[in-house]
């Protein structure tokens, strides 16, 4: 008899996929500045390392928060025994309180219809367990965050159809797409029983307009089906458009407290607006008693640590600190985001126009031998091992066109991102130089790694060291 | 109209409406503070060590760095902050394993490279049981049994429990018997038996699983060729003889499959940290270590406490004289409120470990029914005013049996509770039809009568938009679901 689950021997984990895989070769070669500076640079991790400083200096500052008490008393034994799955109450007032913030105080949020959650990785499961059954179906634009596979199939029996969206029109979500999909999933007799966006996106770096987020509100309300709206990088809009939620468009086309607004639910996290994916804090927020009521006891597989919701509570209280940290931040992202957009540009790479998000979706479809995802895993095989950076193929965002890469800027120092983006010109003019000396060349003198043939790396698919599962 | 939601969202099989919670919500309109509300009703269903905290603080305020916020330790802050690898902390992993090793007495020792991280015992029995088992399949499961497991092994992952019969006649003990004929109901009703889940120490009966009945159920488990998950939550709570023996232990005795081999833990009753959320899955195959770490992702411990915690565990000194001092705080307790059960001729089950005594109020019974342990158990809650959790919530297949903990308030509060015990038992004694004998000749004789309002009062004050109707206790028949 077979002894394990089938969840347990098969691969809907996803974590076969290139976008993990890049991540194995930058933990076995990764950059340091002093001990390995020719190593690989990592810019496939969606992660904001630009304002700890803040955050550290207003621990400083709270020494109550820091250590377990409370005005000098120590509240240690409280926390210690306190796992009621309802959360600590100041710390979902708090949240609360935060994500209106973000969202310019235009919309409000009961912290009674907010359950907390161990990340949006346990969020996104949990809505998925409780809106569809095994073999129902989500719709996704494409492309979308690898780690939804995992996030929305793999325990749940959950089905993803894609609602291809493309770069003739900048990966905006059309009607038809919308439509198409849903046909699509029809075809395959799939249920679908709702549609889920990230918004902004990841991989795409943009905010939802409005129109597209009227148009999905227009499509599930027509559809009789939900939406989940996967917020997570809204505090990360550094440019405008200022960023809109769904929430708010429910609202101004009053549709608070109907059958639509009960359908709409969304997921958030601090793990990218504040740089803390360790401490494991993600939320649901949804307008429905039932999935609050289904999720808040599904969070008992997930809650998260009282210890956390201590510290983050006295932190996201201090408002003029939140207030100060959202702006600050916002800064420095868009001064990054400058640079990387500069840096590519100077080597004849463009990128989407984005104004979100802690990346930019990079156009590499001119440096493709052809016009294929065979290509694209070429390139990026010569941009892990020769050009000696992580970035993330859009094949494994299920992006509907070859060429296309997502590449972080937020997560190592400014230098390190000075380096990279000459390695890029580097790789760039010496691919040019090249190809119009030989033609068809693909071996490139590489100052930044040693690597062996290509195909070998291919079939080597089994891993003893698992890598992280960052978004 | 098509279903909105999920049937899993919408059906009772959280368990959460079971009359378990019933006594929780008693306790929660109405609880006890010695000066605030001196008569509330006192929380005897929370299993939680509340005995040794001031180790912990003292530990606590000595150990600044240990904490990523405090200055001491704020040069930490970022790398933490930022570590989501769902490996865990290698330190932390290397604490864990270290301190599951000295509450085995050194005996055996843990590979950190084998522990999976989970959202508390409650993640990682979920977790395992998404490794081991599709939809449909089952576990068998010794009763009586914690009734979370309800939720935690069944709910979102569709497969079943089997209830795995014991009884008091030989103080419950797990037989090879009851594990065949499980198995064999199982059988013929074509389930597929993935394997056998046991608690030990048990909850909710305190006692440590003896060496020979966990042989037989490594063989048994060995011969079928399915799992044991062996929930060791309770391992260093234990207070008396004999040992505790862990089935790592076991596995170094007996031949067996090692693949088949898993342990869950959890530092909330050990050390007394729910709310930390941390559980550990700890299993001898590879290929569910590998699985299980990804699915850890659904519930990682948070890095702030990881690191807090590889810290104090790492603390040899501390972890000796914690394991010491706990246990012998709790010997004490148990001694306490055992012996002021005695007193009134109220026996428990003879336990060495737990936070909690199984006691024996079949005696109290009007008659050997679950309706009968119901009637008496709406009686504790709103007359004597304790919430102790009937047996029936167990899965126990004889009414009358109670789980009542002691761990989790002060001394005082014990005191008081004991005190009322002695006062209901005293009154209900002289009201009984048997002129009052020595203790152990009323226990024969006794029926319970009421004082002071009719059933129908008791009842009618259960009936609150928050509680639902009464449920009539589950019946071991009831509890073989077959998946439509």
């Amino acid at each position: 008899m077979k002894l394990l689950s089938r969840k347990a021997t098969c691969n809907s984990h996803g974590q076969d996929s290139s976008y993990f895989l890049g991540w194995q070769e930058y933990e076995k070669n990764p950059y340091d500045e002093v001990r390995n500076p020719t190593g690989i640079i990592q810019m496939g991790l969606a992660e904001s390392q630009l304002s700890f400083d803040l955050l550290e200096s207003w621990l400083a500052e709270n020494p109550d928060a820091s250590g377990f008490t409370r005005n000098g008393e120590s509240i240690f034994r409280e926390l210690a025994l306190f796992q009621d799955y309802h959360g600590l109450p100041a710390f979902k007032k708090a949240l609360a309180e935060f994500m209106e913030e973000i969202r310019g105080n235009k919309v409000t949020f009961d912290p009674r219809n907010l359950v907390l959650t161990a990340g949006a990785t346990s969020a996104n499961e949990t809505l998925a367990f409780c809106i569809a059954e095994p073999g129902e179906a989500f719709l996704l634009p494409t492309p979308y965050y690898p780690g939804f596979d995992r996030d929305l199939k793999w325990r749940t029996g959950v089905e993803i159809v894609p609602i291809q969206c493309t770069g003739s029109n900048g990966f905006r979500i059309t009607e038809s797409a919308l439509e198409d999909a849903y046909q699509l999933a029809r075809k395959q007799n799939l249920r679908v029983k709702g549609v889920l966006v990230t918004n902004p996106s990841n991989p795409l770096g943009t905010a939802l307009s409005r129109q597209e987020l009227n148009l999905l509100v227009s499509f599930i309300s027509a559809k009789n089906i939900h939406l989940i709206s996967d917020e997570i990088y809204s505090g990360t809009v550094f440019s405008s458009p200022s960023f809109v939620s769904v929430m708010e468009v429910l609202l101004e086309r009053n549709l608070a407290n109907t059958q639509v607004w009960n359908r709409v639910h969304l997921v958030y996290s601090l793990s990218k607006d504040l740089g803390l994916p360790g401490f494991r804090v993600g939320a649901i927020y949804s307008n429905d008693n039932t999935v609050v009521a289904a999720a808040t006891k599904m969070s008992s597989f997930g809650l998260v640590s009282s210890q956390t919701q201590y510290l983050l509570s006295a932190m996201l209280a201090d408002k003029k600190f939140t207030k100060h940290y959202i702006f600050e931040n916002q800064v420095r992202l868009q001064k990054r985001h400058a640079m990387l957009v500069r840096g590519l540009k100077n080597a004849g790479i463009s990128c989407l126009d984005s104004n979100a998000g802690l990346f930019c979706w990079v156009d590499m479809r001119h440096l493709l031998t052809s016009k294929s995802f065979d290509a694209e895993m070429e390139l990026w095989k010569k941009i892990v091992y020769q050009v000696g950076l992580n970035i993330s193929p859009g094949s494994s965002c299920h992006c509907a066109e070859p060429g296309w890469f997502r590449v972080c800027f937020a997560n190592m120092l400014e230098e390190t991102l000075d380096l990279a983006m000459q390695r890029i010109k580097d790789f760039v003019v010496s691919t040019a130089t090249k190809s119009s000396n030989t033609g068809r060349s693909h071996h490139l003198s590489s100052k930044y790694s040693a690597r062996k043939s290509l195909s070998k790396w291919v079939f080597r698919l089994s891993f003893h060291h698992d890598s992280e599962n960052e978004r | 109209m098509e279903q909105l939601l999920s049937k899993i969202a919408t059906n009772e099989q959280h368990g959460e409406n079971s009359s378990y919670f019933h006594g929780w919500k008693a306790y929660d309109n109405d609880p006890y503070h010695p000066t605030q509300n001196p008569n509330g009703v006192i929380q005897m269903g929370l299993a939680e060590n509340q005995l040794s905290f001031d180790l912990v603080e003292e530990w606590i305020t000595k150990h600044p760095s240990a904490s990523i916020c405090t200055s001491e330790g704020v040069q930490m802050f970022r790398d933490i902050a930022i570590f989501q690898d769902y490996h865990g902390l290698t330190e932390f992993r290397n604490a864990v394993a270290r301190f599951m090793g000295k509450v085995r007495g050194g005996r055996v020792s843990f590979d950190p490279a084998r522990i999976v991280l989970a959202g508390g015992a409650t993640g990682a029995s979920e977790l395992i049981t998404f490794c081991l088992a599709d939809p449909g399949d089952a576990f068998l499961v010794p009763t009586p049994y914690y009734p979370a497991f309800d939720r935690d092994l069944k709910w979102r992952t569709g497969i079943q429990l089997i209830p795995v019969i014991c009884e008091s006649s030989n103080n419950f003990k797990i037989t090879k018997e009851a594990l065949e004929e499980a198995f064999q109901n199982a059988q013929k009703s074509s389930i597929k038996v993935k394997g056998v889940i046991i608690a030990n120490p048990s909850n909710p009966l305190g006692t440590t699983v003896e060496r020979e009945t966990q042989i037989t159920l490594v063989n048994f488990i060995n011969e079928k060729q399915i799992h044991l998950v062996c929930d060791e939550i309770y391992s260093a709570t234990i207070f008396s003889r004999p040992n505790f023996i862990s089935i790592a232990e076991i596995i170094e005795e007996v031949e067996c499959n090692r693949d088949l081999i898993h342990i869950i833990y959890s530092l909330s009753k050990d050390m007394g940290f729910p709310g930390f959320r941390v559980g550990i899955v700890y299993s001898y195959n590879d290929a569910v270590v590998n699985c299980g770490r990804k699915m850890s992702s659904f519930g990682l411990v948070s890095s702030q406490t990881q690191h807090f915690l590889a810290s104090m565990l790492s603390d040899d000194e501390f972890v000796d004289d914690f394991l010491k001092t706990s246990s012998m705080r709790l010997a004490k307790r148990h001694q306490t409120f055992t012996s002021g059960l005695e007193e009134v001729g109220i026996k428990c089950l003879n336990s060495n470990a737990g936070l909690f005594c199984w006691m024996d109020l079949r005696p109290l019974l009007k008659e050997p029914t679950f309706e009968a342990e119901m009637v008496l158990w709406r009686l504790i809650i709103h007359k004597v005013k304790l919430n102790v959790s009937p047996g029936f919530s167990f899965h126990c297949v004889e009414p009358g049996w109670f789980r009542v903990c002691f761990a989790n308030m002060d001394d005082a509060t014990l005191e008081i509770a004991l005190k009322r015990i002695r006062i209901f038992i005293q009154a209900t004694v002289k009201k009984s039809d048997v002129p009052a004998k020595k203790s152990k000749q009323w226990q024969k004789n006794l029926r319970l009568s009421f004082s002071g309002g009719s059933r129908c009062e008791y009842e009618e004050s259960l009936k609150s938009p928050s509680v639902m109707s009464p449920h009539s206790p589950m019946s071991p028949a009831q509890l073989v679901q077959t998946r439509t």
